[in-house]
């Protein structure tokens, strides 16, 4: 199944909660959803027949720029049944990044979603367990985004070379 | 709410129960994994591994260097196999760079260049993986038959790109250098000698009482439970899934060689369960010999001339994002790359294979015995450096 198709399921079932697949786009292209569903919007790729989507192959955090407002999400999804991919995306506010989990639908995303919290401070919603997970328990900031500020010392080490 | 700070198990007092911390400077551990342990006599209530003390933030290195620089630093990821590491990345610019018309394509000679060493250190690094658990299981003779014919791997990765773990010799559009005169030949010459060793092993180890005693039946990880891991490569195949990449969707030139993807299978002669260690630990050593088919139907044809690096002005892929994944020895290993069209990329994803597999061991080792935890960790073949990154 294509993109498209998989796009015009998504709107059957959830309206106005699915943007349009951007056209033109050079390489991959990705389905923008409402984050607050996505949970819901997952369940439903993972469940249906037609999609089936069993398997998440990757699940990252995106920051574009240090002016963008926004952080990203995207799940690289891929069908072990029907051999389709997909990519949607969920955009949300740095100021408030919250959406809900997708761990009780592919457990990939535990540590997955993990590492988003870790390096880009996105706050998974129902996780069992969300916590840092590369970097140390005490560090401050998000390094992944790209307005951050390295500290000066971590527990009395300078940290710049 | 997320939970801030470390979570570690707490145990009543008075009860049976202890907490045992494994690593992260224990042998077994395969580099420097922290695994928290609460047991009851010696059976694991409950392992939490805890990672990241290789972590170099590799992905914050990446927004900050051009794509050609970015090579070395895949190197560092999975240094046991740094090759796949390289053509991994190098697939994924590729792709993007495919769609500027002043970028050529990969030259036919590269591209059999890249399978050669592509798959010779899949084999050195089955061959790692080999050695090192029959150690982790307490054989300690097949570590030193492994290393001795890994050597002869990494001697002729070093004729043909002078390093010996940290090549960068894949590089986007085809490779550093051409091969020195007769290396052919001195491939043929380890082929021919290996060919027969990987059956000595499976009689030195795979056959072996003492460690068919310790891996099979045990951690058995099921096709659907690996899925839904988003496990991949020899884990997956373990568990009785035919799904191999270079098979299923051909990558570089492998759609024109023959071979086999090795599986699992219930093995009644001695107990073994699909999906079980011993069968994860088997599927790499029938990979080994499918390995050295590919090279050997190399060899046995004329390489085409030519080029062995393609012609562009400058790595900058057009504006966008790409996805894109390739079958390393320890599995699919993903690269998300978000281009603006510049010579750095926006956003670099590595999706290591070992940190979804390692993520499976909490569920893996409920209720199983200390030792089991040691034959699992083995069995995945975990690197840190990838899973840290």
């Amino acid at each position: 199944m294509i993109i498209e198709e998989i796009q015009g399921l998504l709107c059957e079932k959830f309206g106005d909660k699915i943007s349009p697949v951007e056209a033109g786009a050079v390489h991959d292209s990705c389905i923008l959803v409402d984050p607050a569903s996505v949970n819901a919007i997952c369940q439903y790729l993972y469940d249906d027949e037609r999609l089936a989507f069993d398997m998440l192959m990757c699940l990252s955090g995106l920051d574009l720029s240090p002016e963008d407002e926004n952080l990203s999400v995207v799940y690289h999804l891929f069908s072990d049944v029907h051999l389709h991919k997909v990519a949607i995306k969920a955009v949300v506010s740095k100021e408030n990044p919250h959406l809900p989990t997708v761990e009780n639908i592919w457990k990939t995303a535990n540590w997955h979603e993990r590492e988003a919290y870790d390096l880009f401070g996105i706050v998974f919603e129902g996780h069992s367990d969300l916590r840092r997970i590369l970097l140390p328990d005490d560090w401050e900031g998000y390094p992944l985004r790209k307005d951050y500020k390295e500290p000066d010392t971590y527990r009395g080490m300078k940290v710049p070379y | 709410m997320a939970a801030e700070g470390s979570k570690f198990i707490e145990v009543q007092p008075f009860s049976d129960e202890m907490v045992l911390s494994m690593g992260p400077q224990h042998p077994s551990t395969h580099g420097v994994l922290k695994l928290e342990l609460r047991l009851d006599g010696e059976i694991v209530r409950e392992a939490i591994p805890h990672i990241g003390y290789l972590h170099r933030c590799f992905e914050k290195h990446a927004e900050n260097l051009s794509y050609p620089q970015i090579i070395p630093f895949t190197d560092r990821m999975d240094y046991i196999a740094a090759m796949n590491q390289n053509w991994g990345f190098c697939l994924a610019v590729e792709k993007m760079m495919a769609a500027d018309e002043k970028f050529s394509g990969v030259p036919e000679r590269a591209e059999y260049l890249r399978v050669l060493v592509g798959e010779l250190n899949r084999i050195a690094s089955h061959l790692l993986s080999f050695g090192t658990y029959g150690m982790d299981i307490g054989a300690f003779t097949p570590f030193l038959y492994a290393f001795r014919d890994r050597e002869e791997i990494l001697l002729l990765f070093e004729e043909i790109c002078g390093a010996r773990l940290t090549y960068n010799y894949i590089r986007i559009g085809g490779v550093s250098r051409d091969m020195p005169p007769d290396w052919l030949g001195h491939v043929k010459n380890f082929i021919d000698y290996f060919e027969p060793k990987v059956d000595e092993y499976n009689a030195l180890l795979t056959e072996n009482k003492i460690f068919i005693e310790r891996t099979v039946k045990v951690a058995v990880l099921d096709e659907d439970m690996a899925i839904n891991y988003g496990i991949t490569g020899p884990n997956l195949r373990g568990a009785g899934k035919k799904w191999d990449l270079r098979k299923d969707e051909p990558y570089s030139i492998y759609d024109r060689f023959d071979f086999d993807v090795p599986i699992g299978h219930d093995i009644p002669r001695i107990g073994a369960v699909l999906g079980d260690c011993w069968n994860r630990y088997k599927v790499r050593m029938d990979e080994m010999k499918e390995s050295v088919k590919i090279i050997r139907q190399i060899l046995n044809q004329e390489i085409p001339e030519g080029p062995i690096i393609a012609q562009y002005k400058a790595v900058r892929p057009p504006a966008g994002e790409i996805f894109d994944r390739s079958e390393a020895p320890r599995g699919e290993l993903g690269f998300y790359i978000v281009s603006d069209g510049s010579v750095k990329p926006v956003r670099l994803k590595a999706k290591s294979p070992c940190f979804t597999a390692l993520s499976a061991l909490q569920e893996l080792s409920k209720g199983l015995m200390v030792a089991d935890i040691i034959a699992i960790i083995g069995s995945i073949d975990i690197v840190m450096g990838e899973i840290d990154r």
